[in-house]
């Protein structure tokens, strides 16, 4: 299954050559204005067409990760998905309570994490050992905060409040809270 | 001249305030308010940078996060709204030729920025007042963590720059709209329907097509203002909301922080923080560039149709684009994140990308062009949001949020890249354009200090985004602390960076100060000598 790791290899794989290449296309431009010679016309289906590219970026990006990151359809149709496991977790007075000292998963297991905040707004995710994120949300209070997840290797993760709840929030960090195993 | 004849009098003396007219003095006092709170935000900035490579201890953890709340108001509202209020009350009569409603008027939003910001700034550092600029409920009111009084003075500082705003949005559009005395009728209704695009829409289904009353950017500038309006009603609601609590706390009684719901409030200020980043700014961008590039080329904008429509489009997405800050709240109905928040966001993409194109074509159709300096810093603004809106729209994707969100990716390559590159850059291009004019001919003290800001800048703008972005690439969050050293090579290269843009603003504060002279600031200030509303001196 595709993983984070992979998605944000692949975006930052994409980013970065949108970023070289519009670099030098707008190096180009300032050198080739200031520059004497035929000035061709600008013709409008150029400018059309661009428009066009525009619009198919715009809107296929949306459908281009709708089927190929899996966490996506997951999470929008997770009303009607089943989970394997149901974790309750409650956060307050900048605290995370957790069900168990570690919440042990199984591979490829569809897991959800219910978490309720009785005072303030926090976050709730996921991180691998080198800090990278795996997944997050954020916990309103009097809302319900619930995110659907499909482990598909094994790992230990932290949990980390991955939202501003004033100073006391920097140590929201629940060290290897999460054990994903694949037996 | 000497050296010191130069810092007293400008360059070559050539900067005489008494010959300046009310307006030209009313845009430089806002151009200097500005500046200096730019001043504020730079080195805010660096003290946080320096603070992510290692907490400095004479700054406790809490001052850290009340100066992360004071930093972006400072920047937008001391900063980016002085520059640009005080650019659009002195373009606005300048291009319709007619005067200005109210000269007073826009002194006092002059000085009700620089106080409002200045009392929300203080009571931030003196307090410690650390709630985020009053994002999530029910934070701002938690007594538990921030001062009481230093909160209510913030909130107060606010709503002082909040009145200044109003007053702005009152003198764009009587000025738009009003008859000067001794003029003839103005069609007040018309000029209006002009600014706002609602004549182009009526004229969008009828076969009847009448010139446009409005130029374009001054039609940009409206609309705009249309969401400075909205915004300013928002925050001003918001604060309200806030003091009920404060005050109520201040007479002993704790009010329920429950009766107010967390998800509605962060919708409602979400709409309106919006109406600022994904609004006005874009408006205001989009206007400006059309405007710069027909006065560097003196001609005509390329599909300027096409540029109206889009600034139209980009109000009204401006309304219901909010969502795509709340595809992480999993309370968040599924319908306004899929349609608000990744597909209208998607038409950011498409308006911003059409003043890209058409203020690109409008330079090429002028070629050989002098690289000048507004024509340099205008290349450099439109680069950085070629580079930032592209980082929001993929952000703002259902997938990809649920890995960026709260990241230093949100932070660096798209807000810090928009605001620094891309606006800053535009509005540095403005101000280089518009100095000749507003000083009756002032000599730039040096056009390589010039443009050693603007190589200092650009690579400092672009290289901190992205080094913040690696970070946020790699799980480093934004509005957090890693006391480890878990993203020191990330976070030293930004603030290596950030010191170049530090470094670029002084150049830039130098030469400005070398071109008018201590004596020709101070003068700013002074009242005019000159009895008259023209924007510049007849003669």
């Amino acid at each position: 299954m595709v993983d984070s790791t992979i998605v944000l290899w692949g975006q930052t794989l994409a980013y970065t050559f949108y970023v070289l290449a519009i670099m030098a296309v707008m190096a180009w431009f300032a050198l080739r204005i200031t520059q004497q010679g035929p000035t061709p016309r600008v013709r409008p289906w150029v400018f059309y067409g661009f428009v066009t590219l525009l619009v198919v970026l715009g809107i296929s990006l949306h459908f281009i990760t709708y089927y190929t990151i899996p966490w996506k359809p997951m999470d929008m149709h997770r009303a009607g998905i089943t989970p394997d496991k149901v974790f309750d977790i409650s956060v307050a007075k900048h605290q995370f309570q957790l069900p168990s000292e570690q919440i042990r998963v199984s591979c490829n297991d569809k897991v959800l994490f219910n978490v309720t905040s009785s005072d303030l707004t926090y976050g709730f995710g996921l991180f691998r050992p080198d800090h990278s994120m795996l997944f997050q949300m954020q916990v309103v209070p009097g809302h319900r905060n619930d995110i659907l997840w499909q482990f598909d290797k094994p790992g230990v993760y932290t949990i980390r409040s991955t939202e501003y709840s004033g100073p006391a929030g920097v140590n929201m960090v629940v060290k290897d809270a999460v054990v994903v195993s694949c037996d | 001249m000497s050296f010191a004849e130069t810092f007293m009098n400008g360059e070559q003396g050539a900067f005489k305030p008494a010959t300046l007219t009310p307006m030209q003095k009313m845009i430089l006092r806002f151009v200097v308010v500005g500046l200096v709170y730019y001043a504020f935000a730079v080195i805010e900035g660096m003290i946080m940078r320096l603070y992510e490579v290692a907490p400095i201890p004479v700054i406790p953890q809490l001052q850290f996060f009340a100066i992360m709340t004071a930093h972006p108001l400072v920047g937008i509202f001391g900063s980016t709204y002085s520059i640009v209020f005080g650019a659009f009350l002195f373009l606005v009569p300048f291009l319709m030729k007619k005067p200005l409603w109210s000269i007073p008027l826009a002194n006092w939003t002059c000085g009700l920025l620089a106080v409002g910001t200045f009392t929300f700034w203080f009571a931030g550092f003196l307090t410690e007042y650390a709630p985020l600029y009053t994002l999530y409920w029910p934070l701002p009111a938690d007594f538990t963590q921030f001062s009481l009084w230093g909160g209510t003075f913030f909130i107060v500082g606010i709503a002082i720059v909040m009145v200044g705003v109003v007053f702005f949005v009152l003198n764009i559009f009587k000025t738009i709209t009003y008859t000067p005395a001794g003029w003839a009728p103005q069609p007040a209704g018309a000029l209006l329907g002009s600014a706002l695009g609602l004549s182009g829409i009526k004229a969008f289904f009828t076969k009847k097509k009448d010139d446009h009353l409005v130029s374009l950017p001054v039609a940009a500038i409206a609309r705009g203002t249309v969401d400075t309006a909205f915004n300013a009603g928002i925050i001003l609601f918001t604060g309200v909301l806030i003091l009920v609590y404060m005050v109520a706390e201040i007479f002993g009684t704790s009010l329920k922080h429950s009766s107010v719901d967390a998800l509605l409030y962060k919708n409602w200020f979400w709409w309106g923080l919006d109406l600022i980043a994904d609004g006005l700014v874009l408006i205001f961008v989009a206007g400006t560039w059309y405007l710069l590039a027909t006065l560097i080329t003196g001609r005509k904008l390329f599909m300027e149709n096409w540029a109206r429509a889009a600034l139209f489009v980009e109000m009204v997405v401006s309304w219901t684009v909010w969502s795509h800050h709340l595809m992480s709240d999993q309370a968040q109905p599924g319908m306004l994140k899929t349609v608000s928040g990744e597909m209208v966001t998607a038409f950011e993409l498409i308006t911003q990308g059409l003043a890209f194109f058409i203020t690109l074509a409008t330079l090429w159709s002028a070629k050989p062009l002098k690289m000048t300096m507004p024509l340099r810093f205008l290349l450099g603004g439109l680069l950085g949001f070629a580079l930032a809106v592209p980082a929001g729209i993929m952000q703002a994707d259902l997938g990809l949020n649920r890995i960026l969100h709260n990241t230093q990716w949100i932070v660096g390559p798209h807000v810090h890249v928009a605001v620094l590159v891309g606006l800053t850059m535009t509005l540095y291009s403005a101000i280089y354009l518009l100095f000749p004019i507003v000083t009756n001919g002032a000599k730039l003290y040096s056009e390589k200090l010039a443009i050693f800001h603007f190589w200092t800048h650009l690579l400092g703008g672009i290289g901190m985004g992205a080094f913040m972005g690696m970070a946020g690439l790699q799980g480093m969050l934004r509005r957090s602390l890693y006391v480890n050293g878990e993203f020191n090579v990330y976070m030293i290269l930004a603030a290596l960076a950030g010191s170049l843009l530090l470094i670029g603003f002084l150049a830039f504060f130098y030469n400005i100060v070398m071109s008018l002279g201590l004596k020709g600031v101070i003068g700013v200030f002074t009242p005019s000598k000159l009895d008259t509303t023209d924007p510049v001196p007849a003669s």
